[in-house]
């Protein structure tokens, strides 16, 4: 289940450290690297590739116009998980779902706009990827 | 002989345009030249309506018209990219992996004898077409030659289902008897001709030649040839790309150029492209060409010019590559002439550290070009630059549809619809 970082707020502290000259830093044997976010939303660089969202209809998953989705072709597209799927050509980002009778639907998510309907996911729907992240800049 | 097999992107500048933009699958495809010169890739469906390889894009306008043909510039970024992609996804199938060219990669097979080879070829391609989109062919041999030759068949007919397995002796020999001798990797137009004269067309008659008679008649290449197709290896998997003799920044200009400015402007960012080059190898450069020449192809007067420059000291610094390379071709313009082509050659190549050392080195060089690369790589590709090479770029290359830059650029990323 993708978790949209915005939506999970954290302070990112990378404290710069300086000594005294003549006095070695208490903490040099332990320094890190800096926080590695491309590697959080990165784990198949070869098979990972990033869209821009354009339009409102996965709002209440989390996914915003102008966000950035990581997505991870080599996932495989399971019921449950968000799904880029080719329609007419077009890159479009949905849920994937499956109803009782086993026939899967492209779902949108947006209490606020009811004219959005699931969309038949038939056996020619090309499913291109797993959306596995979010990204979004705040400032 | 441990099983060597060759993996190739099926008209793999189309099909990383396909993975991309969609409205494209289906559809007749080509990916023209640098400068959009000539036809380099083209889909099965542009095949079949008879576009050639090579052929220049003026001459297909008319094809282009009447069948609708998608026409793309090259995009040499996404190219990339998508192949480092390719020889990524194929790492985890084994540990010995050659990049041949920018859509064939060789795997060494060594230890894998027992297994089912097919199946695990067929498992490898439908990984490289899962996680990356690109579709291939793969050829299985006990040599090189064979692994490229299983490769060209199960590229051609269909019915192989993309893998081509020569390592078994019975499909080796049906094989190469229906072969032509000159689609026989290493056998060019004039061996084909020889060949032809004492008898032998096909691949399986160069297999079957007595190994003395294939010196006399070609080379010692030509019997290393014979032998791989015997299933006797004899070239090597390189594992480490070839030490680099030179670097070489060629370009057409998008229109001919008359003057001296722009000219300079174009081979100071060739000099500097060539010095990114460069300084990503951890070399540096002792001697620098410029060169410059009209249109051999065209009406009216000609010419072809060229200066060579000792680089004192040795150097991969941007500052001096450009004014190098301004010296050298201010030295070889002459005026009244149409230019349709430069280029900047460096030569002399060394490892940094083994570069003798001199009293009039640039101080904090290595510091400023490190900085230079990481913002370029950063913000794009000249963003900080020598002032030589302008920013008119009335040189810059024609490439009037190109797609965007999809993989490595987070402006040009796709859109996808919510």
């Amino acid at each position: 289940m993708p978790v949209p970082l915005a939506d999970a707020p954290c302070l990112l502290v990378r404290p710069s450290l300086r000594a005294p000259a003549g006095f070695p830093s208490p903490a040099d044997d332990d320094l890190e690297d800096g926080l590695d976010l491309h590697g959080y939303l990165v784990r198949r660089p070869a098979a990972t590739f990033v869209m821009q969202v354009d339009g409102d209809s996965m709002r209440d998953a989390g996914i915003l116009s102008g966000d950035l989705v990581v997505i991870d072709k080599a996932e495989e597209p399971a019921p449950g998980r968000i799904v880029i799927a080719v329609q007419l050509g077009e890159f479009t980002i949905k849920r994937l779902v499956r109803d009782r009778d086993g026939r899967h639907w492209l779902c949108p998510e947006n209490k606020s706009r009811p004219e959005l309907k699931p969309i038949p996911c038939l056996e020619d729907c090309e499913l291109w990827g797993v959306v596995v992240g979010c990204v979004r800049r705040l400032a | 002989m441990p099983p060597v097999a060759l993996i190739d992107g099926n008209d793999f500048y189309v099909s990383c345009e396909r993975v991309f933009d969609r409205r494209l699958a289906g559809m007749p495809v080509l990916v023209l030249s640098n400068n959009d010169g000539c036809a380099i890739s083209r889909s099965a469906e542009a095949k079949a309506l008879g576009v050639g390889m090579g052929e220049p894009t003026f001459r297909l306008r008319p094809l282009v018209r009447r069948h609708g043909i998608r026409v793309l510039s090259s995009n040499y970024p996404l190219y990339g990219d998508m192949s480092r992609r390719v020889n990524e996804a194929l790492a985890g199938f084994s540990p010995a992996v050659e990049a041949y060219s920018i859509d064939e990669t060789f795997l060494d097979l060594a230890g894998f004898d027992g297994r089912d080879l097919w199946a695990y070829a067929q498992d490898l391609r439908a990984t490289v077409r899962r996680w990356t989109g690109i579709p291939t062919c793969v050829g299985l041999g006990p040599t090189k030659t064979l692994a490229k030759l299983g490769n060209a068949v199960a590229k051609k007919n269909p019915a192989f289902g993309g893998v081509c397995d020569l390592t078994d002796e019975r499909v080796r020999c049906a094989v190469l008897r229906a072969l032509p001798v000159g689609d026989v990797w290493g056998v060019g137009p004039a061996t084909r001709r020889k060949l032809e004269g004492v008898g032998v067309t096909t691949a399986g008659g160069l297999a079957a030649l007595d190994p003395k008679h294939a010196r006399r008649l070609g080379t010692v290449v030509l019997e290393r040839v014979a032998a791989e197709l015997r299933g006797l290896a004899c070239l090597d998997l390189d594992l480490l790309p070839a030490a680099r003799q030179g670097v070489a920044v060629t370009r057409s200009f998008g229109q001919p150029l008359h003057d001296l400015a722009p000219v300079v402007g174009a081979v100071a960012a060739f000099a500097t492209k060539a010095g990114e080059k460069l300084r990503a190898q951890g070399l540096i450069a002792g001697q620098l060409t410029a060169f410059l020449h009209t249109d051999r192809h065209r009406q009216g007067p000609q010419h072809h010019g060229s200066r060579t420059a000792r680089l004192v000291p040795m150097t991969a610094d941007a500052r001096d590559l450009a004014a190098a390379a301004g010296r050298c071709v201010e030295a070889a313009y002459r005026q009244g002439f149409a230019y349709a082509k430069a280029g900047v050659i460096l030569d002399d190549l060394r490892l940094a550290g083994q570069a003798p050392l001199d009293l009039f080195a640039r101080p904090r060089s290595d510091a400023l070009m490190r900085a230079v690369d990481a913002i370029n790589a950063r913000y794009g590709r000249g963003t900080v630059r020598v002032a030589s090479m302008g920013f008119g770029a009335a040189w810059s290359p024609r490439a009037a549809h190109r797609s965007p830059a999809y993989t490595t650029r987070l402006k040009e990323v796709p859109r996808v619809r919510a």
